[in-house]
């Protein structure tokens, strides 16, 4: 009690002390568009990145993200490393140790209980929690004091940062969910509302699938911050709607999410009421090559399982040409403008994990029609298509449809008509391509095609699991329901040992590194995949709004402490 | 002795020609239609230019992008530098064929079920049931679904363009047919009480030949009508498949995937959905002027007035 009462004192001190500049709650309101209306601010319960990120605003993790990929501190002293202690020297534990005097918005203090029940609300019984990736592997978790937080793993984790960092992982209250564990989570819909929660702002309002309004929070433990006395976070439109309310009406001061095509984003930028900001992180565009026989005179079952070796791409000479073919700065500029760039990886980001592999950004036709030649495919017949033994070089392309998706698939099939590759379109729509419905034929799991477009990342800084995608017992087939994640069905026993010495290493530099080897076997060694472009996050922000930094690895608003009003 | 000289006889058809012609909507239409036909059908003979040709030379494609009306493109181009009247012309090929040979399997349908139901008592609620039954599917979620299970069978065998073809047209045939039946079963139960049916019956004409001199012929007219409006309502159709991307590959243009395609640049170039857009509109449009027209030229009651 006496504690608690000293905190408090101590909080109402820093709330009176007068301000050196800035002031909290000065700048008045600060609008917010979401084009996809939010519909809950519980990150357990949602697996929308809209939800994920209007929840930012209220509560927090024990770490973040910055703009970098690098850890820094939020609700903890420092980060835990092997070298100060706070990470255990067999890998099985993490120390946390949270800053003294927090303050939960409703005056309460944040202690380790707190941090403990998040763990337990997510991996309880029935709860369908959305982001339990982040907690897999936590055995328990230790709270020896009220600042101090141990979490011990079921086997060395090299990577011990999944749980409590970001913001799909935030730290509940446990006096207000305590009743909404498991199958109660979904009904405590005042909680979920309304969270309390230590981060710079609190709901004051909100109306599900609308419009959230939220006031700066009075126990935010910097006195100074925020900067704005409101938010609101409107709902509602699309992307080229959300784009014009910034950019050229000026009516909100930033909106997520804004991806239009290149001509929409130069048109919007003359209206000189704000800029577009990107950050890239790692999301890749780009062509997957099947090395199993998608043809349909196999019997189904059979169809682009490992029993049938591609006939075409078993070659790796085939797939270089392909890869040589294309202008990728030219699909970026047709299809993302500045919302995304050519790339050669599958891992583009962090800096510590992305490989230096330019190679294949200039656009190589000849070479590719010599590679082929030297393959052996030749045009023996003059109907303009190589050929070998008599069979067509032809392929099936397939991806979801898409605008842009679309545009690309007619400029690349264009480039591999000009090597003399016959190809075939095809385009599914995206709710049964990424459906995974074992039934269909047309997922993209099971890959009845040559050669198939998607885009995919991964979440937080950690390339692990996304590397270990591609492991000879991933691959996806009837046995396993077509589940597996080895789209392509590469595999290499090399491939599989760096993977495994992966999940043994520690140290960033270390595992980066690894990865970087990783990701030269699958692009430019291999050419399973063909990177096209590194998609970034696209938003919109307005002139008149301050402090604003683009993340690609935390939620958008990480920083809305920082805000102000540009006057 | 004078020689009487008769009129030639006036053939039925002169009739209705003559009558068609007073009505100016449906000429004004006909011609319309006429210049849709000679510009897709004639119009790719005399523009030769491949619809999806795309300057594989990346710095000559990106000057030919997004480019206005010019004498080299008098539509202009589309984002990815394809030629706007070449793509507008093939598609319209396709749009037209859809439309056309859809309505035919429909009537063909149509007219077959009205006509057994019509004429035969025995079968007639049966038939009429069934079609109730489909007048109660939803058509759009049964497309869908029937190009969802039969595309991937169907391009197997005759290709990816053709097997799309044919299921598209089998698809939207087998999906409109039932106002036809309906009309179709009408006529035939009023005409089969009919003197001159009567009297072909006493001689003891067969049903066979009863019903396709006396009754076919007869319900000519409702049929006619009914393949106008349903030529309209399958090019619009395919164009809603097309939308939705459930309609020919993504590199086969029709006016519908025009449409689609375009959306994406509707407030940069509103121009490349106005054209598909104004395409669309004006054959529906015409078709169902003819259709009009036709109606009132093949009415006995009031022709001549």
């Amino acid at each position: 009690m006496k504690l608690k009462s000293a905190l408090l004192g101590a909080a109402a001190a820093f709330a009176l002390a007068p301000m050196a500049h800035a002031e909290r709650g000065s700048d008045g309101e600060v609008k917010i568009l979401y084009y996809q209306a939010v519909s809950t601010l519980n990150a357990y319960l949602s697996s929308g990145t809209k939800d994920v990120e209007a929840g930012s605003l209220v509560l927090e993790p024990l770490a973040g993200f910055d703009q970098d990929g690098n850890l820094y501190p939020r609700l903890v002293e420092s980060i835990p490393t092997v070298e100060n202690g706070g990470v255990a020297k067999d890998l099985t534990s993490i120390t946390w140790k949270l800053k003294p005097g927090l303050l939960w918005s409703d005056g309460t203090p944040l202690t380790s209980a707190d941090v403990k029940f998040s763990w337990e609300y997510c991996t309880a019984d029935g709860g369908g929690c959305a982001q339990a990736a982040k907690y897999e592997g936590v055995k328990s978790i230790d709270t020896p004091d009220d600042l101090t937080v141990v979490v011990n793993f079921e086997a060395p984790k090299p990577y011990p940062y999944q749980p409590f960092t970001g913001g799909t992982a935030p730290i509940l209250q446990k006096a207000q969910f305590e009743k909404c564990l498991g199958a109660a989570a979904s009904t405590c819909t005042e909680q979920n509302s309304k969270p309390i929660g230590t981060g710079p702002f609190m709901v004051t309002d909100f109306k599900v699938n609308d419009v959230v309004t939220l006031a700066a929070n009075p126990n935010y433990r910097d006195p100074a911050k925020p900067a704005f006395a409101t938010v609101t976070l409107k709902g509602g439109g699309d992307a080229l709607a959300a784009a014009s309310a910034v950019m050229e009406t000026g009516e909100f001061d930033y909106a997520w999410n804004t991806q239009i095509n290149a001509e929409q984003q130069a048109q919007m930028a003359a209206g000189g009421k704000g800029k577009f900001v990107n950050a890239f992180g790692t999301l890749v565009e780009r062509i997957e090559i099947n090395m199993t026989d998608p043809s349909s005179a196999l019997a189904e079952g059979e169809r682009s399982t490992i029993k049938h070796p591609h006939p075409i791409f078993s070659d790796p000479k085939v797939r270089a040409a392909l890869s040589m073919a294309i202008d990728r700065q030219a699909l970026v500029d047709v299809g993302y403008g500045s919302a995304a760039r050519p790339t050669c990886n599958l891992v583009p980001a962090p800096a510590f994990q992305a490989s230096d592999n330019t190679g294949c950004l200039k656009q190589d036709i000849e070479g590719a029609k010599k590679l082929l030649d030297e393959a052996g495919w030749t045009d023996s017949d003059g109907d303009g298509i190589r050929d070998k033994d008599g069979k067509k070089l032809s392929i099936l392309y397939q991806t979801s449809v898409s605008a842009v998706r679309q545009d690309f698939q007619a400029l690349v099939k264009g480039w591999w008509n000009e090597i003399g590759v016959e190809v075939e379109l095809k385009s599914i729509d995206p709710g049964v391509y990424f459906g995974g419905d074992a039934a269909s034929p047309d997922t993209f799991q099971k890959f009845y095609a040559d050669v198939e477009m998607y885009a995919n990342n991964f979440d937080g800084t950690d390339a692990e699991p996304y590397m270990a995608q591609y492991l000879c017992n991933k691959i996806p087939g009837p046995d396993n329901q077509w589940q597996g994640e080895n789209i392509n069905r590469f595999c290499d026993p090399a491939y599989d040992a760096l993977v495994k010495e992966l999940s043994t290493t520690n140290g960033i530099e270390a595992r980066g590194a690894l990865v970087k080897k990783l990701n030269d076997m699958l692009t430019k060694d291999s050419n399973v995949v063909i990177p096209l472009a590194d998609r970034g996050r696209f938003s919109a922000q307005s002139n008149a709004l301050g402090g604003f930094v683009m993340n690609a690895w935390d939620a958008e608003l990480w920083n809305a402490q920082d805000w102000y009003r540009v006057k | 002795m004078t020689e009487l000289k008769l009129a030639r006889p006036r053939s039925q058809w002169a009739d209705v020609w003559a009558q068609f012609r007073h009505h100016k909507g449906a000429m004004a239409a006909l011609v319309l239609l006429i210049v849709l036909m000679v510009f897709v059908l004639i119009g790719p003979l005399v523009w030769r230019t491949d619809p999806n040709f795309i300057e594989p030379n990346t710095a000559k494609m990106f000057k030919l992008r997004n480019l206005g009306p010019s004498w080299a493109h008098p539509l202009g181009t589309d984002q990815l530098g394809r030629d706007m009247l070449a793509r507008m012309m093939f598609g319209g090929r396709i749009s037209l064929a859809v439309g056309a040979v859809a309505m035919m399997v429909a009537l063909f349908i149509g007219t077959t079920i009205g006509v057994l139901a019509g004429y035969f008592r025995r079968l007639d609620s049966w038939l009429m049931r069934l079609t109730d039954l489909f007048l109660a599917l939803p058509l759009l979620p049964l497309l869908l679904v029937m190009m969802f299970l039969f595309r991937d069978a169907i391009s197997g065998v005759l290709g990816p363009r053709l097997g799309t073809f044919i299921l598209i047209v089998t698809a939207i045939g087998v999906t409109s047919w039932m106002q036809a039946a309906r009309v179709v079963r009408g006529e035939v139960l009023a005409l089969k009480e009919r003197e001159f049916v009567l009297a072909a019956k006493s001689i003891g004409t067969p049903a066979r030949r009863i019903i396709l001199r006396h009754i076919l012929t007869n319900v000519l007219s409702p049929v006619l009508v009914a393949a106008t409006l349903g030529i309209a309502a399958a090019i619009i159709t395919e164009s809603v498949l097309s939308f939705l991307g459930l309609g020919f590959p993504p590199d086969f243009p029709t006016w519908g995937r025009l449409l689609f395609d375009g959306i994406d640049s509707i407030r940069t170039y509103p121009e490349r959905i106005v054209w598909p857009g104004i395409a669309i509109s004006l054959t529906v449009l015409a078709v169902n002027y003819i259709g009009d027209g036709l109606r009132d030229a093949l009415d006995p009651r009031i022709r001549g007035r």
